[in-house]
């Protein structure tokens, strides 16, 4: 991480939007400007914005498939040990190892698996629960989970400087442009 | 964001490239090609070329059917991918006259195909004679008639009023849709269901699945979408539709993919998961037939490459972003819908025999090389967008 050169009591720069589209245009001019720690925050979920802003590869797709590949296994494991070591049955006539009679609740623990695995995998990979975070210092900021966009270029980006990261952020014509601390 | 300027939306602008009136002249020569070895088939072996012939309609009926929900769904939700692709929906429903035609020939040889349609073999079979009140052959061709009746007078409204919707329809014509749509959904699962019964399930007049209708219909959807996948891809490929359609489609036609693969998939492994449980012996003797004597590794090939292989391909996001990678992981899929249909009726006359006849490929080429040139003939007749509809600057990304 390079040393800021402004000072170490900001945590960035947040400039406010009317529109989405407006948020996303902004977004691709700032990553296209070189900017690399930057956030940016809409009332919802913004399709392109994750993109925009250069993040391409979140780890959660792996872990859910990990969690379901888990499920599976630990589904045909349960009923494999029930069914053929611990309490062997004779159903009908057919075989201990019935796996298509498995296949239901293998099923089932797939999808529970890959659940908790997506949302505590999402938890962990964004640190969340996080009680608190420098941006809701900005006085305007609650707008974010309205009708407002928000986008903020932070301090620790080395190409991070006061006065010119301003100027940049207002030469995308946002409603406004306020400094947040830290 | 790359914000093209907004295409024309002027009906003119839209016209067909010249390329479909080549892909037309492609399909209707190798259609007519493998029509003529059809025919020599019928002079040398009329039952076996009739049998092929089923499989091979029934795979091409799906995609117009499967053509006509989709398009029924689409005016009932909404949403930026069935504009795109609206116009490739409603052609395919325009080739039920043709399906009708094609069907012909089937009609005049049941006996050859059906064993409830040979009166010898009722007169001998206690089943048969008390399940002749439904499977008779007048009955039959009545129940075919009316279906195509009700599929051709749905696909015909559909039509005409997206033709006054071009022509500055508006709203009425949108409210029309989406009303026609609502029914016409709930007669699709009906009458779909009696289809399916009737041209699939009674060639083992002794088997009955109650999911099997439903299975029918999952399957017509995804030979449907396949077929608007390859085809959106071809036109991307031209102007004008090289302007409209972005990869945000794509990703959206290959999530729509591999919801319907999940959806065949999970009606297939139910209706096997219970028949299998219950292993009652007019149900089981079904599957018995399917999966011995060479059947097994074609039933393996459908789980591998019907499920598993394209499934796994779909859950990437970069692929479905990528129309070549989708359109070749669609055209696998007919495939496998002629493989599916082709595994469920051919056992019928070989059972616990894996068959594969010239004829069963000669067939699949006929019907399909007809009706795609048929199909692009109706393609090239209207607007490729539906540039009236009053979402499409939204669905073209200029919302």
């Amino acid at each position: 991480m390079s040393t800021p050169n402004h000072g170490p009591e900001l945590h960035g720069l947040l400039a406010e939007f009317d529109s989405a589209s407006q948020l996303v245009a902004a977004a691709h001019r700032t990553h296209a400007a070189g900017f690399r720690k930057v956030d940016a925050y809409s009332p919802f979920p913004i399709e392109e914005l994750a993109e925009a802003l250069g993040h391409h590869h979140s780890p959660v797709p792996l872990l859910v498939l990990g969690g379901g590949l888990a499920g599976a296994a630990a589904g045909i494991g349960l009923q494999y040990f029930v069914s053929v070591v611990a309490y062997p049955l004779n159903i009908g006539g057919k075989p201990l190892w019935s796996w298509p009679a498995f296949i239901p609740v293998a099923f089932e623990t797939t999808i529970l698996f890959a659940a908790f695995a997506a949302v505590f995998g999402m938890l962990i990979v964004n640190r969340l629960p996080q009680p608190h975070h420098p941006v809701f210092n900005a006085p305007r900021f609650a707008l974010a989970s309205r009708d407002r966009y928000f986008l903020c270029i932070e301090a620790e980006d080395p190409h991070f400087d006061r006065e010119r990261t301003r100027q940049f952020l207002l030469s995308l014509s946002p409603t406004e442009v306020t400094e947040v601390a830290p | 964001m790359d914000r093209t300027p907004l295409p024309s939306l002027d009906p003119a602008a839209w016209s067909a490239p010249p390329a479909v009136h080549r892909w037309r002249g492609i399909a209707l020569a190798v259609g007519l090609v493998a029509a003529a070895a059809c025919l020599a088939g019928w002079l040398l072996d009329r039952d076996q070329m009739l049998r092929s012939w089923l499989v091979a309609w029934l795979l091409w009926l799906g995609v117009a059917l499967g053509s006509l929900s989709l398009a029924m769904i689409h005016h009932l939700t909404g949403g930026a991918w069935g504009l795109v692709i609206r116009r490739q929906l409603e052609a395919a429903t325009r080739t039920l006259p043709l399906l009708a035609l094609l069907c012909l020939p089937l009609l005049a040889g049941l006996p050859a195909i059906f064993v409830w349609a040979r009166p010898e073999a009722v007169a001998h079979d206690h089943a048969l004679h008390h399940k002749a009140a439904y499977l008779n052959v007048p009955f039959f061709i009545g129940r075919t008639v009316a279906a195509f009746a009700i599929f051709g007078l749905l696909a015909f409204l559909l039509g005409r009023w997206s033709r006054q919707q071009d022509e500055g329809g508006g709203a009425a014509s949108g409210a029309r849709m989406r009303a026609a749509s609502g029914l016409g959904l709930v007669l699709m699962v009906l009458v779909g269901t009696f289809v399916s019964v009737d041209w699939l399930m009674s060639l083992d007049p002794y088997w009955y699945s109650s999911l099997y209708g439903v299975l029918f219909l999952a399957g017509h959807a995804l030979s449907a979408l396949v077929l608007a996948i390859v085809v959106t891809w071809l036109l991307a490929g031209h102007a004008p539709m090289s302007t409209a359609v972005t990869k945000k489609h794509f990703h959206d036609y290959g999530k729509l993919l591999l919801a319907f693969v999940m959806f065949w998939t999970y009606l297939a492994i139910s209706q096997y998961i219970i028949q299998w449980q219950a292993n009652l012996p007019e149900e089981a003797v079904w599957f018995q037939h399917r999966t011995h004597g060479g059947w097994q590794w074609v039933a393996l090939a459908i789980v591998l490459f019907h499920f598993l292989f394209p499934f796994l391909l779909l859950l990437s996001r970069s692929l479905k972003q990528r129309m070549p990678a989708l359109a070749g992981v669609a055209m696998l899929l007919l495939v496998m819908r002629w493989v599916d249909l082709h595994w469920q009726a051919a056992p019928t006359f070989s059972p616990d025999r894996l068959a594969l006849h010239w004829l069963d490929l000669a067939a699949a080429v006929a019907v399909g090389g007809l009706w795609l040139a048929w199909f692009f003939h109706q393609l090239a007749k209207r607007p490729l967008l539906p540039v009236n509809d009053p979402h499409i600057e939204e669905a073209l990304g200029h919302g």
